[in-house]
């Protein structure tokens, strides 16, 4: 479908998602309950994945929905409604106005540094486009071989040493999950 | 084999957007119907496997039921319990309901139609990502169960939230890791890519049936069924996250998990049967694109999901539940190592027909995945049953045991009516 409105369509939808995740995110930051600012930042996973939707990567969308929203939020939740039982808002771990104010200028610093970036132009040799050609994906290629091709040619190694380190993580996790103090008994 | 003719244009943009529009009404009443009479069914099965009528009342063999069930829901008074947490008490049911909605719409139901106007596809939004969107919109269907467990402020509510939270993301892996056999197969994630490639070569329940499996019983976790009903096991949680609700937003749990079923079973036919492709024949999708092919392939497909639906409920009505830590057990040690090794299988075997030249539209391709998948399962059954239960079901005892009841009968049968032991 190619006419002069599909091209408003994603702009329109993409500032509409971008301004509910800002707005998600700022009321995130602000809950009283743990409860309902874990529900706020699934809200800004989720608007991030129709972010890249609206960027025509739906694969990452869609990944961004499957494990952060689905998967590691849920367990957050898991563990934040588990410490919060009965009492929800009455525990908050908000600061004071100096932490406020603390938060508020590492929050503009991050904006800054971002719209620098956003900014700078980055050196051929440092592109995806520079190292094997890779132009505007083809829609009719599929989702999954513009990204599967790369990382299992040209960045096997590093794709293999990362999922290595995860998996030492991993083990590293389940030691220190099983290891028992003799003093507790 | 070539595929359907594709000589009929893709439609302009005004026609699809009008055509997407009218998809989406028409699959959703149609939908909406399907959940309510789905409940009708489950209530029917259920009394004829307990040999029973089941609901008969209203209208001729109880057909106004549903009817009347929706009625009694609107009509009821919608308690709000005290120290519930609001907001997410009513949120909680929407996202359950909408999340259970939204699945559906990459699944494609039929071939394409050929109307005056081009040529319209059968599914409401043929995205590329395919059954990775079911996947992500089904891993956020658990935080409607999650929130209403919490909010309630009940604690066999909040043990069923938090049931339903760590045995949906269990079974989500395995789920995900058997969704990786058909991308083997398939070579992409669209639905309507998948449909294809089983058209071509074979339905991917002979060509990977441990994936099959695998999703299956997966199905069953994610959608809340029985043998895993355990969120909202009513002999130890009362009603588990749904036990403060009441009237509509009740209602809305149960439309969510028949819409989750239909969904399952959907994606599986999808999948793992073809979709809407009608087997042993050829003519559906070859050649000139007609309605009548459309409407023909629509049917099957139909038929296909609710031969999946039927399986559901026959299940719910035939095994008991699981105990919390064999669920876990089932799902982590078993399920998720099961289909790790299986993707390897699956892997090695593929590169190697394809390696020795054998091309994958060829019988012999799909006789060799077959042999091999027959043996898998063969091995896979006799490892699940142990000898527990698919063995002893033809010799459960053994001849001098049914010797000595046998006897026992036969004397207690002798006592006269006065006589006591």
């Amino acid at each position: 479908m190619s006419n002069e409105f599909v091209p408003l369509f994603y702009g329109f939808n993409f500032y509409l998602f971008g301004l509910i995740a800002i707005a998600s995110a700022l009321l995130f930051v602000t809950r009283k309950s743990p409860v309902a600012a874990a529900m706020w930042l699934v809200n800004v996973m989720f608007c991030l994945a129709a972010l890249y939707v609206m960027l025509d990567a739906q694969f990452i969308g869609a990944i961004q929905v499957i494990v952060y929203a689905g998967a590691i939020m849920v367990v957050f939740l898991f563990v934040v409604m588990l410490l919060n039982l009965g009492h929800a808002g009455a525990v908050s771990d908000l600061r004071g106005n100096a932490g406020r104010l603390a938060a508020g200028f590492v929050g503009l610093a991050m904006l800054a540094e971002v719209m620098v970036l956003a900014r700078t132009k980055f050196p051929d040799a440092m592109t995806l486009k520079a190292v094997h050609g890779l132009g505007p994906v083809d829609g009719t290629a599929g989702v999954i071989g513009p990204i599967a091709g790369p990382l299992f040619n040209e960045y096997l190694l590093a794709f293999e040493l990362t999922s290595m380190l995860l998996l030492t993580a991993i083990v590293g996790a389940v030691v220190i999950g099983k290891k028992r103090n003799p003093d507790a008994r | 084999m070539t595929p359907l003719d594709p000589n009929q244009l893709p439609p302009s943009a005004f026609v699809f957007l009008i055509a997407t529009v009218v998809k989406m009404l028409a699959i959703f009443t149609l939908y909406m119907v399907v959940v309510a009479y789905t409940t009708l069914a489950e209530r029917k099965v259920s009394a004829w496997i307990q040999d029973r009528h089941g609901p008969n009342r209203v209208g001729p063999w109880g057909l106004f039921q549903v009817l009347a069930d929706g009625v009694k829901n609107f009509m009821k008074e919608e308690t709000m319990p005290g120290d519930v947490n609001k907001p997410l008490f009513i949120l909680a049911p929407a996202l359950a309901f909408t999340t259970a909605m939204i699945a559906w719409a990459v699944i494609p139901f039929g071939a394409p139609m050929p109307t005056p106007w081009g040529r319209i596809d059968l599914v409401v939004a043929n995205m590329p990502i395919g059954f990775l969107y079911v996947l992500a919109i089904t891993s956020l269907g658990v935080y409607g169960i999650v929130l209403a467990g919490w909010s309630s402020n009940n604690k066999y509510a909040l043990l069923g939230g938090l049931r339903s939270s760590a045995q949906m993301i269990s079974y989500e892996i395995a789920m995900g890791m058997s969704t990786v056999c058909v991308l083997l197969m398939a070579g992409n994630v669209s639905l309507t890519a998948i449909v294809a490639q089983q058209q071509a070569t074979n339905y991917n329940i002979v060509l990977i049936s441990v994936a099959a499996f695998i999703f299956l019983v997966s199905a069953f976790a994610e959608t809340n069924r029985v043998p895993f009903d355990l969120p909202e096991a009513e002999s130890e949680l009362i009603a588990g996250y749904h036990a403060e609700y009441s009237g509509m937003k009740f209602s809305m749990f149960f439309i969510a998990e028949y819409a989750n079923v239909i969904t399952a079973s959907a994606m599986f036919v999808t999948l793992f049967l073809g979709g809407w492709d009608i087997p042993f024949t050829t003519w559906d999708n070859t050649g000139q694109a007609t309605v009548l092919k459309s409407l023909a392939t629509f049917a099957m497909f139909a038929f296909k999901l609710y031969s999946f639906v039927f399986f559901f409920i026959w299940i719910r009505w035939t095994l008991p539940r699981f105990r919390y830590d064999q669920l876990m057990s089932l799902g982590w040690k078993l399920m998720l190592p099961t289909a790790l090794a299986y993707i390897v299988i699956v892997a090695s075997a593929v590169l190697a027909l394809d390696a020795s030249g054998i091309a994958r539209t060829s019988r012999l391709f799909w006789m060799a995945m077959g042999a091999m998948n027959l043996v898998l399962v063969m091995i896979l059954f006799v490892i699940l049953d142990r000898g527990r239960v698919i063995s002893p079901a033809s010799s459960r005892l053994q001849r001098a045991d049914v010797q000595r009841l046998r006897a026992a009968t036969d004397a207690r049968s002798t006592l006269s009516p006065g006589e006591t032991h």
